[in-house]
């Protein structure tokens, strides 16, 4: 049954099992245990990561692509429903319409960079996407009639998922269950189902072919594999994939424009959280996602605190001053690649074989 | 009259290389180079080191595309179609330089052998643990090669001799109809050479498989030979009959001359 769901990729790592566990249950009653309108997007935003860095992750540490045209798709899933929903009113119909369109277009961008680009080198195949993304994000802007510009478009969800919305009278251990808690589970399990589907690709015989194309492609073709196939489709499944989890962003912040989805600072982010989670396991999006939304959240305020306690301190409470926060992030990364290089999954995991081993 | 169709089916070539040419900027690696393999024969490949072995090699498993020249399958075209293809079309090899998939385990290197030649890789909805078959039979070929135990081990930590037989075991995973094997004992200590010479034994002794060997020890040549070509700058200079061969001037000059003639 385990076996079944997580596709026999079990976290392997009693501290990963745990700290899996602790997203899993804090991101399924988080409506519940945090309050505030800015926990919940918290929460949200780190489900809908984890799905687009697990999709970054199929290509880049799967596959071994290095594209940087993640964020186009994301953002064309996003578009797409914002489009929708703007032009013909709040309803269930624009959203499938918007995510039908949004995943079409996405598919065929995804093949034709592919089948054109990806028999190049690996560094050409960077460079191409990232002349596609930084064109689609300029046509975005250049189309403000339809995208709203550089402003973006705010829009009306479905009637359920509108904060005005009440599923139920009363409160559920003091949280009224309205249009957010709706949407926001709409979005946990949306990005949990597709976080188990990607579990299941990566651990299916595709999934170990995509392993050899990374490892030695030239030996993966003298098996008889057609990488430019496999590395083709890898493509499209992530491409898709982002795609959805653009449709669930633009669902949950009732708003699309390019600074949420089309920027190159969203780029860097994903990367970031492939890198410090631990490329080529899917579980290191999860964990990557978790620690740096948090930090991006939280951090800051932290800060301040240590910030305050060390007022009396001239220089400490410079360095601390919340302004810092981002120098700091940077640090905590460096740190972790330096220290980690195979990404908090991968060290965790590292860890409980070489104990496993010591004691056979 | 069937009797006779079938002989003659049977003395067709399975593979032939037709003026096979391959350049490298002016260097010509491999030149005109036209040869007819016969099915269930073993035609060892010998020169000298640069001669041009490897190269043909790639050019007939597909590796590289040929300058000139023409590749027959079983009697069709094949030059300008991919490797990949021309590995399901029944055409395997064991790389001179191992060739493997490093930081995957000894027995996912054999599987993905086997997963390819059954055609499952395009499988993205079942589990790869769940076929079961592919295992077994990935493990049975590691117990030919003598790598059972290291099933397990990640193929980067195994030592050359142990690397030069999963190139074999992956080689045999693919089940195909054309062995080439490059050099497959080099740097194989005693004790590992007869593993894969027996096996190459075996394969021959079935009579239906058609290897074509690059090897160099002559002892070893001469004692699985069907008949032997002769590379030299890239030309074919000398094909026939081992003992023929290893007897003509040319061989004695261009290549047991060269440092290789205590190995006879
Ligand atoms: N890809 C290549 N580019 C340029 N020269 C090559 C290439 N491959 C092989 N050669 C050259 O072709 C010649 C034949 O090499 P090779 O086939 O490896 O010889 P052998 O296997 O008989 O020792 C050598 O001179 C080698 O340097
Ligand atoms: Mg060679």
């Amino acid at each position: 049954m385990l076996t079944t769901l997580l596709s026999g990729d079990f976290p392997r790592s009693r501290a990963l099992s745990v700290l899996l566990l602790l997203v899993l249950v804090g991101l399924a009653l988080a409506p519940f245990l945090v309050h505030g309108a800015r926990a919940l997007n918290v929460a949200a935003t780190i489900c809908i990561f984890v799905v687009l860095v697990a999709s970054y992750d199929l290509q880049l540490g799967y596959t071994g692509i290095v594209s940087f045209a993640h964020t186009m798709f994301y953002g064309i899933g996003a578009y797409g429903v914002g489009i929708a929903l703007h032009a013909m009113g709040p309803g269930w119909g624009p959203v499938a319409l918007g995510t039908a369109a949004a995943l079409a277009i996405s598919l065929v961008l995804a093949l034709v960079i592919g089948l054109f680009s990806l028999r190049v080198r690996a560094i050409f195949y960077a460079m191409i996407t990232l002349a596609v993304a930084a064109a689609f994000a300029v046509l975005a802007s250049q189309l403000s009639d339809i995208t709203g510009g550089e402003d973006g478009r705010s829009f009306k969800v479905p009637e359920i998922l509108q904060p005005s919305f009440r599923l139920m009278d009363g409160e559920i251990l003091g949280r009224a269950i309205d249009g957010r808690v709706v949407t926001y589970y709409l979005v946990f399990a949306s990005a949990l189902a597709l976080f188990l589907l990607m579990l299941r690709i990566v651990n299916s015989p595709f999934g170990r072919v995509l392993q050899a194309i990374r490892e030695n492609d030239f030996r993966a073709e003298a098996l008889g594999y057609r990488t430019v196939v496999y590395r083709t489709l890898a493509n499209c499944l992530g491409a898709l994939v982002a795609t959805l989890a653009g449709v669930l962003m633009a669902l949950w912040l009732r708003y699309v424009g390019p600074k949420t989805t089309l920027s190159f600072e969203v780029m860097t982010d994903i990367l970031l959280m492939v890198v410090i989670g631990g490329m080529g396991t899917l579980y290191g999006a999860v964990v990557g996602s978790a620690l740096f939304i948090l930090a991006q959240n939280y951090l800051q305020a932290l800060m301040g605190q240590a910030s305050e306690a060390l007022s009396g301190v001239p220089f400490l409470s410079q360095l601390f001053h919340p302004d810092r926060w981002l120098l700091w992030l940077g640090v905590l990364f460096v740190l972790s690649v330096y220290f980690f290089p195979t990404g908090i999954v991968g060290k965790l995991r590292a860890g409980a074989l070489a104990r496993s081993q010591k004691s056979p | 009259m069937s009797v006779t169709d079938s002989a003659a089916a049977v003395a067709q070539p399975v593979l032939s290389t037709h003026g096979l040419t391959v350049r490298f900027g002016g260097h010509v690696a491999v030149n005109n180079v036209s040869c007819d393999f016969r099915p269930g024969t073993l035609t060892a490949i010998v020169g000298p080191n640069g001669a041009g072995k490897t190269t043909y090699f790639n050019l007939i498993s597909g590796q590289l595309p040929a300058t000139a020249g023409t590749v027959k399958l079983r009697g069709q075209d094949i030059t300008h179609l991919g490797a990949p293809k021309r590995t399901r079309m029944g055409m395997g090899r064991a790389f001179q330089l191992t060739n493997l998939f490093p930081n995957l385990s000894v027995l996912e290197n054999v599987r993905l052998a086997v997963q390819s030649h059954r055609g499952l890789g395009i499988n993205m909805t079942t589990l790869w643990f769940r076929h079961r078959d592919l295992i077994a039979k990935a493990e049975q070929i590691l117990g030919l090669v003598a790598l059972a135990e290291r099933r397990d081990d990640l193929a980067s930590a195994l030592s050359h001799g142990d690397k030069r037989k999963l190139e074999v075991a992956i080689l045999l995973a693919l089940e195909p109809d054309i062995f080439m094997f490059d050099e497959p004992t080099a740097g194989m200590s005693v004790d590992e050479v007869p593993v894969v010479l027996d096996l190459i034994h075996h394969i021959k002794a079935r009579g239906d498989k058609t290897i074509l060997l690059v090897e160099h020890k002559m002892d070893v040549v001469r004692s699985l030979a069907d008949r032997i070509i002769v590379l030299h700058n890239g030309y074919l200079v000398a094909d026939g009959e081992p003992e023929e061969v290893m007897a003509s001037p040319i061989v004695q000059e261009a290549y047991l001359g060269a440092g290789v003639a205590d190995h006879v």
